[in-house]
C-alpha cells in the first residue's frame, strides 16, 4: 500500500505489461504451431503466472484512486484513453482469477489431433483474454469498441475450433451474427450519448448533459447491446449453441467472464457515462433478468446435453445479474443509496461467484469428455468412482450453483433477496407491491437451479455407468485437478468469508452509488455477516460450518462408541425383479419430464408416440424454445424475402447498372437543387 | 462471559429438547392418527423403539455405494441439528440464531435435501433416482411457497431473524395481523408437502411407485436409516417449533428470563399436542394426490403466502 501511495500507476502498469505478455505468448505460439510439448508445457503455464499477476495488480488497484494514461496507439488524433477504476479493476481481477485456473486446466487438457492447431489456439486464447482485460481499461468509445470486437472474434475462432463439424460452424455463425447485432447497438449507444460534440472518450461522454429522451434511449441501446453480448432473453440464442460448441476451457472463459464484460459494459453506461437513472430503466431490467433467469432455469432443467444444460444454466444466473442491477437502478433512481449499494454489491458478487463455480463445471464436464468421450448425460453415470476427484470437486460446483449454504452461490443470493425485501418504502405504491413478488421469481428460480444440480450432478456421477466404456475412465491429471481445485477453493473462501468480499466490493460501490456497505455493518465480528443491520438480518457462515461439521462429528463418534458400526455389502434392492440392467436407472430426459409437464406452455414440445403395435416402438421428444420460432425465424424470413425484392435489381447486365447510376444522379441532382 | 455462558446453556437445553422430543413428536401424531381411526395405535414410545432397533442393526450397503452414500445421513442429521438449534422454542436467547436467519434457514434445510436426493441416486437403482427426481420437484415448489410465508412476519418486523420475529410478535406489542392468518394456511401446506405427509406423500406406503420420501431411503439400513429418520423427526418438529415462533409465539420466555422457562416447556408441549391433533385430523380427512397435483397444491400454498404479504403491504394490516 505505501509503495503505492508513492507511484500508483503500478497497478495499471502491471496490467498492461501482463496483456503485452500475454500476447507475446501468443505470437509465440504460431511460432511453434504443431509442438503441443511447447504450447501446453511452456505457454500455458506461463500465462497462467501472468494472470496471477494480473490479479494481484488489480486487487490493490480497486483500493487505490482511478488512474489515467494515454497509449499513443490507434489513428492519427485518436490515441487510445486508459482508465482503471474500481469498477474496471474488479472485473479485471476476475480476468485474473479465472485465466488462472483455465490456463492452468488447459495444461493437460488439449490433446495432439483435436481441433485447431495448438500454436493457433494459444494465439486466439491469449488474444481473447488481452482484449477482455482492454474492454475493462478502456475509456473511450473507440477503444472500447476495437476491444469488444476484437474479444468477439478471437472468441469466434475458439468456439470453431473443431470447424470440420457443420454443427459447429453454424453455432459459431449464430454467434458472430448476435454479437454483432449487439455491437451495432452499442456503438449506437456511444454514437447518442456523445451528443455531436465529436468527443468519444468517456469523460466527455459524462460530461455531455443529454435530454431524458436521449438518455433513455442511450440507456435502452446499452441494454439491447451488453443484453445479446450477456443472453439476456430474448437474445439469448447463441448461448446453448456456442457453449458446447467450445473446447470445456473455452467454455469455461466465455462463460465465466466473457458474459461479465457485457455486466461491466452495462454497469459502466448505466451507473457512471449516463445521468441519474430513471426509476422505470430499473424496471425493465428487473423484469427482463427475471424472466431470463426463470427461463434459463426451466430450460436447462430438460437438457440433455451437459453442456448445453450449463450454457442455460448460465442465461439463469446472468438473469439473476440483471435482475441485481435492476435493482441497484431503481434505488439509485430514488437516491436510496444504501439499497442501492445493498444491490449493487449482491450484483457484483453474483458475477465473481457465477464466474468461479461455473468455470469449475465447465471444467469438469472437459474432464468428463475427455475420459469418456461423452457428452450426453444419457450415456455417462458412475463416473464418482473412476473419477473421484473431478467428482469432489464439481460437487463443491454443484452445491454452489445451486446457492446452497455455505458455499458462495448462496451468500450473493441471500444479499439480493435482502435487497428485495426492505424495498418497500420506495415512493412508488406500485414498486412497492411489485418488487417483493419479484423475489418469489428469484426463489423459485433458485429452487429448481437445485433440481437442475441434483441432475447434473446425479446423472453424470452417481449411479452405475449406463455404458459399458465409462469402467475405463480415468481420473482428470494433475494439471486438470490444479485448476480445478483453484476455482472450488474460491467457492469455498467466498461462501465462508462474505466480509472480506464486501470490503472490496464496497470500494466498487462507493464511486457508483455513493455509499458503503461496511459503514453499516462496522460493528460486525468476523463470524457473522449483517450488511443493513444485525437485528434486521445476519449470516454467519462460519458458524453455521462449524454447527454442522460439529454436530456431524460428535454423531459419528457416538455412533462408533456406543454401537458396533458394523457393516455389510450386499446387492441393491431389486424389488424382486433380479433382471435389472444399469439402462433402467432415472435417466436424463425422465428427470426433466416433471419439469416439461408442469411448464408445459413455456416449451415448444413435439413427442412422437410409438404405435401400440409396434414391434420396434420409438419414443422421441424434443423441447424447443418458442422465441425461435416467434421471433427469430419470421425475422429471418423477413429478411429473406427484402433481400429478395432486392435481388431482382440485380440482372448482371452492363446498361441497366448504367441506368442506376443515371437515375441515381439524376435523382441527387433534384435534391440537391 | 456470564451471559455468554447462559446462551451457550440456553441453547444446549433448546437443541437437545428439540432433538430429544422429535421422535416422541412422530409418536404422538401417530397415536392421534390411530385414535381418528378408530384403531389401537402403536404405542407413543415407538419411534424411539424403532431407533434403538435400527442403531443394533448391521449397516448393509449396496456393492457400488459411494462415500457420499455412506456421509449423507449424518449431514443431513448435522444439519437438521442446526436447524432446530436456530429456533426459538421456550427462550430467545440463541447462540446460534445470529448464524442463520429465515433465509439462511430455508438453505439449511436444502442443502439437507440435496444430499438425501443425491445419496438416492448413487447406489443406481431406478425406485432411488424416482424418489430423488419427485423430491426435488416437490421441494423445488414448496421453497419458494415457504419463503414467501417467511416474508409476511418478515416485512411486519422489519427483520429477517427468528430471534427478532419472536421477541416482537410475543413480547414488544400485542397485535393480531390477518395477514399472518394467510401466511399460517399457506404455512400448514407448505409443512405437509416438505415432511412428506398427506396429502403429498404417504409416509406409511410400502409401494414403490408411489413413494417419495420412503423411495429415497430406500437402500438405506442400520445406523444409517436411523439417523435418517432421526434427522427427519427433528425436521418435522422444527417445522412445529417454526411455526408455533412465527404466528402463536406467545409463551416463549424472553432472553435472560429463565425463571420463565420451566413455564415455556409446559406451553410449548400443550401446543405441540394441539399441533398433532390438528394434524392428524387434515391427514385423516385427506387423501393423499397424484403426483402431478402436487404443484396445484403448492400454487395454492404459494398464492395463500403471497395474499397475506399483499395483505401486509396494501392494507398494513
Amino acid at each position: 500500500m505505501y509503495l503505492l501511495d508513492a507511484a500508483p500507476a503500478v497497478p495499471l502498469d502491471l496490467i498492461l505489461g501482463v496483456v503485452l505478455f500475454w500476447l507475446l505468448i501468443g505470437v509465440a505460439g504460431v511460432l511453434r504451431p504443431r509442438s503441443l510439448r511447447f504450447v501446453s508445457r511452456l505457454l500455458f503455464p506461463l500465462g497462467a503466472v501472468g494472470s496471477v499477476v494480473l490479479m494481484l495488480a488489480a486487487l490493490l488497484a480497486v483500493r487505490v484512486p482511478p488512474v489515467v494514461a494515454v497509449l499513443p496507439l490507434g489513428l492519427p488524433d485518436l490515441p487510445f484513453h486508459l482508465r482503471l477504476d474500481a469498477l474496471s479493476a474488479f472485473f479485471v481481477m476476475l480476468v485474473g482469477a479465472v485465466a488462472l485456473g483455465v490456463s492452468l486446466f488447459s495444461v493437460g487438457y488439449f490433446r495432439r489431433g483435436e481441433g485447431a492447431l495448438p500454436g493457433l489456439l494459444c494465439l486466439q486464447y491469449h488474444v481473447f483474454l488481452s482484449s477482455m482485460v482492454m474492454v475493462m481499461l478502456a475509456d473511450d468509445a473507440y477503444l472500447f469498441m476495437v476491444a469488444w470486437e476484437t474479444m468477439a472474434l478471437s472468441s469466434y475462432f475458439l468456439v470453431t475450433t473443431s470447424h470440420r463439424i457443420a454443427e459447429i460452424r453454424r453455432a459459431g455463425f449464430l454467434y458472430l451474427l448476435i454479437a454483432h447485432i449487439g455491437a451495432i447497438a452499442i456503438l449506437l449507444c456511444f454514437g447518442v450519448m456523445h451528443g455531436g460534440g465529436g468527443d468519444y472518450t468517456f469523460d466527455a461522454l459524462r460530461a455531455s448533459e443529454l435530454p431524458v429522451f436521449w438518455a433513455s434511449t442511450a440507456f435502452l441501446l446499452a441494454l439491447f447491446g451488453f443484453g445479446a453480448k450477456a443472453g439476456l432473453l430474448p437474445l439469448h440464442v447463441w448461448l446453448p449453441e456456442a457453449h458446447p460448441a467450445a473446447p470445456s476451457p473455452v467454455s469455461a472463459l466465455m462463460s465465466g467472464v466473457m458474459l461479465k464484460t457485457a455486466i461491466y459494459g452495462f454497469l459502466r453506461i448505466t451507473f457512471d457515462l449516463l445521468p441519474t437513472p430513471l426509476w422505470w430503466w430499473g424496471v425493465v431490467t428487473l423484469v427482463l433478468g427475471l424472466m431470463t433467469a426463470l427461463f434459463g432455469v426451466m430450460f436447462a432443467a430438460v437438457q440433455s446435453d451437459m453442456k448445453r444444460l450449463l450454457a442455460y444454466s448460465s442465461i439463469e444466473n446472468i438473469g439473476i445479474i440483471f435482475a441485481g442491477a435492476g435493482l441497484a437502478i431503481i434505488f439509485h433512481a430514488y437516491s436510496n443509496p444504501h439499497l442501492a449499494a445493498l444491490a449493487l454489491v449482491a450484483t457484483l458478487y453474483h458475477c465473481l461467484n457465477h464466474a468461479f463455480f461455473k468455470s469449475l463445471l465447465f471444467l469438469g464436464t472437459g474432464s468428463v469428455l475427455h475420459s469418456t468421450h461423452e457428452r450426453n448425460l444419457g450415456k455417462l453415470g458412475g463416473l464418482i468412482r473412476n473419477m473421484p476427484w473431478v467428482a469432489g470437486l464439481s460437487l463443491i460446483g454443484a452445491l454452489a450453483i445451486a446457492g446452497l449454504p455455505p458455499l458462495n452461490g448462496f451468500v450473493s443470493e441471500w444479499l439480493l433477496l435482502q435487497a428485495f425485501l426492505f424495498s418497500p418504502g420506495l415512493p412508488n405504491p406500485y414498486l412497492n407491491m411489485l418488487v417483493p413478488l419479484g423475489s418469489a421469481a428469484l426463489v423459485l428460480a433458485a429452487a429448481l437451479s437445485g433440481y437442475v444440480m441434483v441432475k447434473f450432478y446425479g446423472v453424470i456421477f452417481l449411479g452405475r455407468p449406463r455404458e459399458e466404456k465409462l469402467n475405463e475412465a480415468r481420473d482428470a491429471g494433475i494439471w486438470e485437478r490444479l485448476g480445478l481445485a483453484w476455482f472450488a477453493l474460491g467457492c469455498i473462501v467466498f461462501g465462508l468469508f462474505p466480509m472480506a468480499v464486501i470490503l472490496l466490493l464496497d470500494h466498487v460501490s462507493l464511486p457508483l452509488v455513493n455509499f458503503t456497505l461496511s459503514a453499516a455493518v462496522s460493528g460486525n465480528s468476523w463470524l457473522l455477516f449483517a450488511p443493513v443491520a444485525a437485528e434486521r438480518a445476519s449470516y454467519g457462515p462460519l458458524l453455521l460450518l462449524l454447527g454442522i461439521t460439529g454436530t456431524l462429528l460428535v454423531t459419528f463418534v457416538a455412533v462408533r462408541v456406543f454401537y458396533h458400526g458394523r457393516t455389510r455389502r450386499g446387492a441393491a434392492w431389486d424389488c424382486g425383479y433380479p433382471e435389472q440392467t444399469s439402462r433402467m436407472q432415472d435417466t436424463a430426459e425422465g428427470f426433466g419430464q416433471p419439469i416439461t409437464q408442469i411448464f408445459e406452455p413455456f416449451f415448444r414440445v413435439r413427442r412422437q408416440m410409438p404405435d401400440p403395435f409396434s414391434s420396434e416402438p420409438v419414443y422421441a421428444k424434443t423441447n424447443e424454445d418458442h422465441l425461435w420460432y416467434w421471433l427469430y425465424l419470421p425475422i429471418a424470413r423477413a429478411n429473406e424475402r427484402i433481400a429478395s425484392w432486392i435481388g431482382l435489381l440485380q440482372h448482371g447486365r452492363i446498361h441497366l447498372y448504367l441506368l442506376y447510376s443515371f437515375v441515381t444522379l439524376l435523382a441527387l441532382l433534384l435534391f440537391m437543387h | 462471559m456470564l451471559t455468554h455462558i447462559a446462551a451457550f446453556l440456553s441453547q444446549l437445553t433448546q437443541t437437545l429438547l428439540v432433538v430429544l422430543i422429535a421422535p416422541l413428536m412422530l409418536g404422538w401424531l401417530n397415536q392421534c392418527r390411530a385414535w381418528l381411526q378408530n384403531r389401537s395405535g402403536p404405542s407413543v414410545l415407538q419411534p424411539y423403539r424403532v431407533l434403538l432397533k435400527l442403531f443394533d442393526k448391521d449397516a448393509l450397503l449396496a456393492h457400488n455405494a459411494s462415500v457420499l452414500f455412506r456421509s449423507a445421513p449424518y449431514v443431513q442429521f448435522g444439519c437438521m441439528v442446526l436447524a432446530a438449534s436456530v429456533v426459538p422454542i421456550i427462550e430467545t436467547n440463541l447462540l446460534f440464531a445470529p448464524a442463520a436467519d429465515v433465509i439462511a434457514l430455508v438453505g439449511v434445510f436444502a442443502l439437507a435435501r440435496v444430499f438425501s436426493a443425491l445419496a438416492a441416486m448413487d447406489v443406481g437403482t431406478s425406485f432411488g433416482s424416482l424418489g430423488a427426481r419427485r423430491e426435488m420437484l416437490v421441494a423445488s415448489l414448496s421453497e419458494p411457497a415457504l419463503l414467501m410465508v417467511f416474508f409476511t412476519p418478515l416485512l411486519i418486523v422489519q427483520s429477517s431473524s427468528l430471534n427478532v420475529i419472536v421477541d416482537t410478535l410475543a413480547h414488544r406489542e400485542f397485535a393480531l395481523y390477518p395477514s399472518l392468518a394467510f401466511a399460517a394456511v399457506a404455512f400448514i401446506m407448505v409443512l405437509l408437502a416438505e415432511n412428506a405427509r398427506i396429502p403429498i406423500d404417504n409416509p406409511a406406503t410400502h409401494l414403490e411407485l408411489t413413494m417419495i420420501h420412503e423411495a429415497l431411503i430406500l437402500e438405506y439400513s442400520g445406523r444409517h436409516l436411523a439417523l435418517i429418520e432421526w434427522a427427519h423427526a427433528i425436521k418435522f418438529t422444527t417445522y412445529c417449533a417454526i411455526g408455533i415462533a412465527l404466528f402463536v409465539p406467545w409463551g416463549i420466555a424472553q432472553a435472560g428470563a429463565w425463571w420463565l422457562m420451566p413455564g415455556a416447556v409446559v406451553v410449548l408441549i400443550v401446543k405441540l399436542g394441539f399441533i398433532g391433533v390438528g394434524l392428524a385430523l387434515l391427514e385423516t380427512v385427506s387423501a393423499k394426490l397424484r403426483i402431478f397435483r402436487a404443484p396445484e397444491f403448492l400454487g395454492m400454498a404459494f398464492l395463500f403466502a403471497a395474499l397475506g404479504m399483499l395483505t401486509r403491504l396494501l392494507l398494513g394490516a
